[in-house]
């Protein structure tokens, strides 16, 4: 461990190229470009069908630019870069999705109100 | 002049803001102004401006940052207390005809200010204290990583700790309890500035104690000795390495959720309004997912101490060093999943409350390990009952009772039978008050000698132990016991006078732990009276285990003249057994940051921000606010951070330490 407490002034000791530059911008391009193309031509008839689709790129997206902009990768700081960004997402997946689920549920006790009306979350 | 050009100076501040028409309050200001003036003039007098300035509020020094954190939070520790003092004689005497000497517009602002108080500036700062004190040491480094932002946490927390005091006698505090639950703080039921007090305070303490986190993360990843892999790292610096991730991971909740709560006070927005699709359990969802790790924040820090404590006085090295590693990862990890607990009552089906409430359980598995682990760590050791171990046996006598009511409330029907009584109340203050607050009584004992040279007074030192443990049991026992039949917390008179004996007992409790708390002040008084006896020249006055006792108390600014090269869990003790010496000759010079009066500008433009903000002078918050920038921009291009001390310097310092190190106390 301690051996790479030194490393942070080498950065290109870990192999950040001009071509992981390269792939990385062709990808983001090919990804942003098939959701583009996916609604403007109106390819898809189930629109739900779409909006999967952009969000599965979307998702693909974060992951490119995380490995090839931010390079994440298992040796960075002796994998401690890879650590903070596994634990960063299990945070913002609990937090978020945590958060939906309980403010969809808050009004499970709830008296029924009338007209229908959802009163905590619309 | 106008009323249009006073409004535009002095915002909503008149003369009508300041309280003294409240001979409570005018009183205490009359005392804290005497007192103040005493102080300025002692310095003064002294000749001490200069000292404190150069020597102490511009240092970047990690030592020094940490113990004036202490000094703030002992500070607002006695605030706080006197808030608790005059709640418990409140209820002691408010029933029936008699309706107390404090109404309820003023009860409310009490309870308000003790429970932030307690938290942010005291607890917070006294977690965040000794962790700045001892993790660098026991890692064998020189300071933290970000020593300028190390100094700047702490005077954003001190910016934070004044604003709450100045709303004591400028305009009013809060009503709204220690969160501050929207709708009620909403600009709709509190208009007044209370609130906005509130959140400028914590706002600004929050980014210092942010700061100070991943400053704090950053030193135990990058800057640990040669040799000290993560297995082989104190125990302590585990837990504060926790304890700093959680607090990174946590604060922006609370912080988006205050500045969604801003925007609502400010500007009109809807988010946690009642009407117009704002969603005030949102709020509350927001500050839980804050809320619920930051008691872990607290208490992982306090483990660390009980843990280091019970393998020194045991003489033993740590049972299950290991579990307890892992028992603080996973306490870490399962702290994110529990937060729906403070709201079971608010209407989530079965699904939820039986997913949180089986989490809060689990929670306890991990935490049940650790006091197994000290448990096994004292048997058959060869146990000194000094005062850091008796504050550890009351932790654990305290604190599993505290845990057993918390399992207690885990259970959802059970909550919503005790749901904001004072039952709950109860249970967090035996958890804080036995878990947290003992661990750094410990903790303030234990490593005052390292800090000051010289140990604190142990009579007086058993007085404060006494005092806290047993008033904390005559406290609150029949507060539990009004709780369980139904009591409610936040109010200020009761009807039914046969609760009226619990409350008189929970006063006289309150006492008792006043007299823990003077009998404390007197054990550093006493302490520094009687320092030439209680001095320790050895720098290893407990026959420590971890590498801060490996160099003088107090350490020297450079902490060690040589990094020490790790072999061993126990690095010092595994020294020690090998026959260490002292390396005498051969120092090189050693690169140390330079002070810097920046942090301390940043602070008092953040403080006059926040005031300006509160009172709606938006001249005042604009200046400061530009007045920021300038001065943040300003200090990067100050290039002279650093100094060398030079080797003969250091070759004198080393030189005139007694060459008794490594023969243990």
């Amino acid at each position: 461990m301690s051996a790479h407490l030194h490393a942070e002034h080498h950065p290109q000791a870990s192999g950040h190229s001009r071509r992981g530059y390269r792939i990385g911008s062709a990808l983001a391009i090919i990804l942003t470009v098939i959701p583009f193309w996916l609604v403007m031509s109106g390819g898809l008839s189930n629109p739900a069908v779409t909006a999967a689709i952009i969000f599965a790129l979307a998702l693909v997206q974060i992951v490119v630019h995380v490995v090839s902009f931010l390079h994440l990768d298992t040796r960075s700081e002796g994998g401690w870069t890879l650590l903070a960004f596994l634990f960063t997402v299990v945070i913002v997946v609990v937090t978020i999705g945590g958060s939906i689920w309980v403010m969809y549920h808050l009004n499970a006790n709830m008296m029924p109100m009338p007209n229908g009306a959802v009163p905590i979350v619309r | 002049m106008s009323d249009t050009l006073l409004k535009t100076i002095f915002g909503r501040l008149g003369w009508e803001s300041f309280p003294v028409h409240e001979p409570i309050l005018l009183g205490t200001f009359f005392v804290v102004v005497l007192l103040g003036l005493a102080v300025v003039g002692a310095t003064t007098y002294f000749r001490l401006w200069r000292y404190l300035w150069k020597e102490w509020f511009t240092s970047v020094d990690h030592k020094k940052i940490g113990i004036m954190y202490i000094i703030l939070a002992i500070i607002m520790l006695l605030r706080g207390f006197a808030d608790a003092l005059m709640m418990r004689a409140q209820q002691a005497i408010a029933f029936g005809a008699n309706e107390g000497y404090l109404n309820a517009h003023h009860y409310d602002q009490i309870f308000t200010a003790h429970g932030t108080i307690m938290i942010f500036f005291v607890a917070i700062p006294l977690v965040v204290g000794i962790v700045n004190f001892v993790m660098p040491l026991q890692i064998g480094a020189r300071d933290v990583a970000f020593p300028f932002l190390n100094n700047l946490s702490f005077w954003l927390t001190v910016a934070g700790a004044i604003l709450t005091m100045v709303s004591l006698f400028v305009g009013e505090f809060a009503r709204t309890g220690w969160l501050s639950y929207a709708p009620l703080a909403g600009i709709a039921y509190s208009p007044d500035t209370g609130v906005d007090y509130y959140l400028w305070s914590l706002q600004i303490a929050g980014v210092g104690t942010t700061l100070s986190a991943i400053n704090m993360v950053a030193t135990v990843i990058k800057m640990r000795a040669p040799g000290m892999t993560m297995m082989k790292l104190p125990v302590f610096t585990w837990t504060a390495l926790c304890s700093n991730v959680l607090a990174i991971a946590i604060f922006p909740a609370l912080t988006a959720a205050f500045f969604l709560l801003m925007l609502d006070r400010y500007v009109g927005t809807n988010f946690f309004t009642n009407d117009l699709g704002g969603a005030p359990m949102m709020y509350w969802n927001m500050v839980w997912i804050w809320g619920h790790p930051e008691v872990y924040v607290l208490v992982l820090p306090a483990f660390g101490i009980y843990s280091e404590i019970t393998s020194t006085f045991s003489g033993k090295r740590l049972f299950g060093y290991s579990s307890m590693v892992y028992a603080t990862v996973v306490i870490t990890i399962l702290a994110y999943l529990v937060w729906l607990h403070h709201f079971f009552t608010m209407g989530a089906g079965p699904g939820v409350n039986s997913f949180f409430g089986i989490a809060t359980m689990v929670i306890s598995i991990p935490t049940g390990a650790k006091i197994f682990n000290w448990l096994f760590t004292m048997y058959r050791g060869n146990i000194r009952f000094e005062l850091p171990m008796m504050w550890v046996v009351a932790f654990m006598l305290t604190f599993v009772v505290g845990g057993m009511t918390g399992v207690l409330l885990a259970i959802p029907p059970a909550d919503f039978v005790l749901h904001n009584s004072l039952f709950l109340v109860a249970h967090f203050h035996n958890t804080i008050i036995g878990g947290v607050v003992f661990g750094l009584f410990a903790a303030m004992v234990y490593w005052f000698p390292k800090a000051f040279g010289f140990k604190l007074d142990p009579f007086w030192g058993k007085v404060a132990f006494w005092g806290w443990v047993v008033g904390y049991w005559i406290a609150w026992t029949p507060i539990y016991v009004v709780g369980l039949m139904g009591t409610v917390r936040r109010v200020h008179h009761f009807d039914d006078p046969s609760f009226q004996p619990y409350f008189v007992i929970a006063a006289f409790g309150a006492v008792i732990i006043l007299v823990g708390i003077l009998g404390f002040v007197m054990s550093i008084v006493m302490g520094f009276v009687r320092r030439e006896q209680l001095r320790d020249v050895t720098g290893d006055p407990w026959d420590g285990r971890t590498l801060e006792w490996s160099t003088s108390s107090p350490p020297p600014p450079y902490n060690f003249a040589f990094t020490p090269v790790v072999h061993d869990l126990d690095a010092w003790y595994d020294m020690k057994a090998r026959g260490y010496e002292r390396p005498m000759s051969g120092f090189r010079p050693i690169h140390m940051p330079k002070n810097t009066g920046a942090g301390v500008i940043l602070a008092g433009l953040s403080l006059t921000l926040g005031f300006g903000m509160v009172w709606y002078m938006w001249w005042l918050a604009a200046l400061s606010f530009v007045g920021l920038l300038v001065v943040a921009v300003g200090h990067t291009f100050n290039l002279h951070r650093d100094y060398f001390i030079p080797a003969d310097k250091v070759a004198a310092t080393e030189g005139a330490r007694p060459r008794l190190l490594g023969m243990g106390a």
